[in-house]
């Protein structure tokens, strides 16, 4: 399938392994990634906190140009963070034509207009809904057996529900544990697999934040996990990069590699820890590293 | 026409019990109540209470959710008691049992009863939670425009039930946090035009620590309330007008944060993390990593970032320089910040007052 695809802005700074390891992985799920490069930043809530019209208008710019992608079926992201800022904006674009209607004289001026309906999905929605458990299930060529995963979602893509479009018949907030689960791997469920990473405070009060980060990876060390896969770049930085601040905070060695959600599902496919960008992580993933050479080794 | 409402069923209530005055740790109890279908929690609990053991403990009064006594937390999520039916508790539930636990961040007096006054009414207490109008009285009423008095007919909705307060994620590590409740209410006083001390309230809000930048944006309490008070909305609704309309600059960085958020998108079309960090303390423009601040903060980040830049994480290049969106496209988006920025008043939707039209 075709999507407009928009990376983000920290998969391309601070965690390029995300944005290298969904170039990687789309081929392999036949995904054509159209990407969106002259789309702007989504905002991430922030620029919402200064001026909500500016975080609408913006983010209808970026709709704008995905609507603009011949023959794509929807738009797509890979951030829990961009997913949950866009559809805030856009649930207000969509509930109210004068609205829309006053967004787009602005977005005029460059000869683009936004039209209600646009379909945004996070590269999780996308794997369960557009393509599937069964067929996922089917692709792997390296099960995840005897891997022990910790799914950590992101505030942005859990809550709120409605906004999100998420109910009994699409339980998006179940996503990651159904998804580990169809590639054949272990769900470590723990407190904290839903809560704050504290990213979006560690600049106003960097304790709280890392206390939070601390607190959660603390659980899945505790739950017996061998890594968490999350598909937010925002937490990746608080959970991995932060790491080595963290433990000091809590007072506790953790060592818990933290995955993007392309490179489990790239391992899953076959593809080599390596080439999803594994070894640029701050916690070095040795026990998936080991994990792969060993059900390889077996398969040999 | 007739209601028709289904006959009476039996459900399961699993009830976390504790009473601290007693040597014994929280222990589950478990009760068998017969009702129908579409009655509440409350009325299973009190049916339990009148039934089997009169000492389960659980406050309530109207059972109506306006009077907000009866938060609990059912199957692991905040709610009221008398608010939730029994088919839904049972269909939310792991096991077809139903869960009963007290509220979270605040400490257990006995079984479902939390200590309100010690955490929740402490920090409403805290944001002077009544009107400030010192000056000359009018003849007769405050004649105020109706949009403003809609505006924070949200926060008015609040009942008091404590349940973003229990949900509260920031809370969790950090107690002394105001939190969302306690924020609301202070919007419903900034959001006031007959208040006075609209200024004064945003900047005790804002310099506090644990102030209005102490909220981890985690949707939690928004998803928690029963009333659809929306506390985040309005803490951001607090930053909004402290930063972007009364320019306080507090020494938590948040209002430097956000500012240098919005002009790194402004100038580079996408967020550059490097000079956000130094710019979030050392002020808004490329000398901002020059302040004192900024030195310290990136001193201790240093080792962090050399460790990152060895993996090969950051690219050395976007973390100095940052990367752009082309240049056409970067004009477009200077155009649209100079179109909104430049209107007179802010224009903000509130689809708790418009509503969808569609």
């Amino acid at each position: 399938m075709k999507v407009a695809y928009w990376p983000g802005c920290v998969s391309r700074g601070f965690t390029p392994e995300l944005h290298g390891s969904m170039a990687k992985v789309a081929p392999l799920l036949d995904i054509e990634l159209v990407q969106l490069d002259r789309a702007n930043c989504c905002g991430a809530g922030v620029i919402a906190e200064h001026n909500q019209e500016l975080a609408d208008t913006l983010n209808a710019r970026t709709f704008a140009l995905a609507q603009q992608v011949d023959g794509a079926e929807l738009m797509m992201n890979i951030c829990s963070t961009c997913q949950g800022a866009q559809s805030e904006c856009q649930e207000r674009l969509d509930a109210n034509a004068e609205y829309r209607a006053h967004v787009n004289t602005t977005l005029a001026d460059e000869g683009l207009s936004y039209e209600k309906g646009l379909t945004n999905k996070n590269f999780l929605w996308l794997l369960i809904e557009e393509i599937g458990l069964e067929k996922l299930s089917s692709m792997v060529k390296r099960p995840l057996t005897n891997l022990k995963v910790g799914p950590f979602y992101g505030c942005y893509i859990v809550r709120p529900r409605n906004r999100l479009g998420i109910d009994a018949e699409r339980p998006r907030d179940q996503y990651l544990e159904q998804l580990i689960e169809a590639l054949g791997g272990t769900v470590i469920e723990y407190a904290g697999m839903r809560k704050c990473c504290g990213f979006p405070i560690i600049t106003m009060n960097k304790e709280a934040s890392l206390k939070q980060a601390g607190r959660h990876l603390g659980d899945a060390v505790d739950a017996d996990a061998d890594c968490l896969v999350t598909p937010c770049p925002l937490c990746h930085l608080n959970l991995d990069m932060q790491q080595p601040l963290v433990e000091k905070v809590v007072g506790r060695d953790l060592n818990m590699p933290v995955l993007h959600l392309p490179q489990l599902v790239g391992l899953a496919l076959g593809l080599e820890p390596k080439e999803l960008g594994l070894s640029r992580h701050v916690v070095k993933p040795t026990s998936v590293i080991d994990w792969s050479t060993s059900v390889v080794g077996a398969a040999a | 026409m007739a209601e028709t409402h289904k006959p009476p069923e039996r459900f399961t209530l699993r009830m976390r019990r504790y009473d601290p005055e007693s040597s014994e740790a929280p222990y589950w109890d478990e009760h068998t109540i017969e009702l129908e279908p579409h009655r509440s929690v409350l009325e299973g609990i009190l049916q339990a209470k009148a039934k089997f053991d009169g000492s389960i403990g659980i406050r309530c009064s109207c059972r109506a959710a306006i009077c907000g006594s009866c938060g609990v937390r059912i199957n692991g999520e905040p709610g009221l008691a008398c608010h939730t039916h029994l088919d839904h508790a049972r269909a939310s539930s792991k096991d077809g049992v139903i869960e009963v636990e007290p509220m979270g961040n605040m400490p257990v007096i006995k079984d479902m009863i939390v200590d309100m006054d010690a955490v929740h009414w402490k920090k409403v207490q805290r944001v002077t939670p009544w009107l400030i109008n010192e000056g000359p009285q009018p003849e007769r009423e405050h004649i105020v425009p109706r949009e403003s008095m809609v505006d924070i007919t949200q926060t008015m909705a609040c009942i008091q039930c404590g349940a973003c307060v229990s949900d509260c994620l920031a809370m969790e590590v950090d107690p002394g946090f105001i939190g969302p409740a306690a924020l609301a209410k202070a919007y419903r006083f900034v959001g006031d035009p007959r208040d006075e001390e609209q200024r004064e309230r945003l900047l005790d809000l804002s310099q506090d620590p644990q102030g209005i930048y102490d909220c981890t944006h985690c949707f939690k309490c928004v998803e928690a309330c029963p009333k659809d008070v929306n506390p985040m909305g309005q803490i951001m609704r607090l930053r909004r007008i402290a930063g972007s309309d009364q320019h306080i600059t507090d020494q938590n960085n948040g209002h430097r944060h956000e500012e240098a958020f919005t002009t790194l998108v402004k100038d580079y079309g996408l967020n550059h993390e490097a000079e956000l960090l130094s710019r979030s303390y050392g002020g808004d423009s490329w000398f901002g990593k020059f302040h004192p601040a900024a030195g310290k903060e990136l001193l201790s980040s240093l080792p962090i970032a050399i460790r990152g830049v060895l993996k090969g994480k950051m690219n050395p290049k976007i973390a100095i320089f940052g990367h752009k969106i082309p240049k056409q496209d970067l004009d477009a988006v200077k155009r649209i910040y100079e179109k909104v920025e430049s209107k007179p008043e802010r224009y903000e939707l509130n689809l708790y007052v418009t509503g969808e039209d569609e």
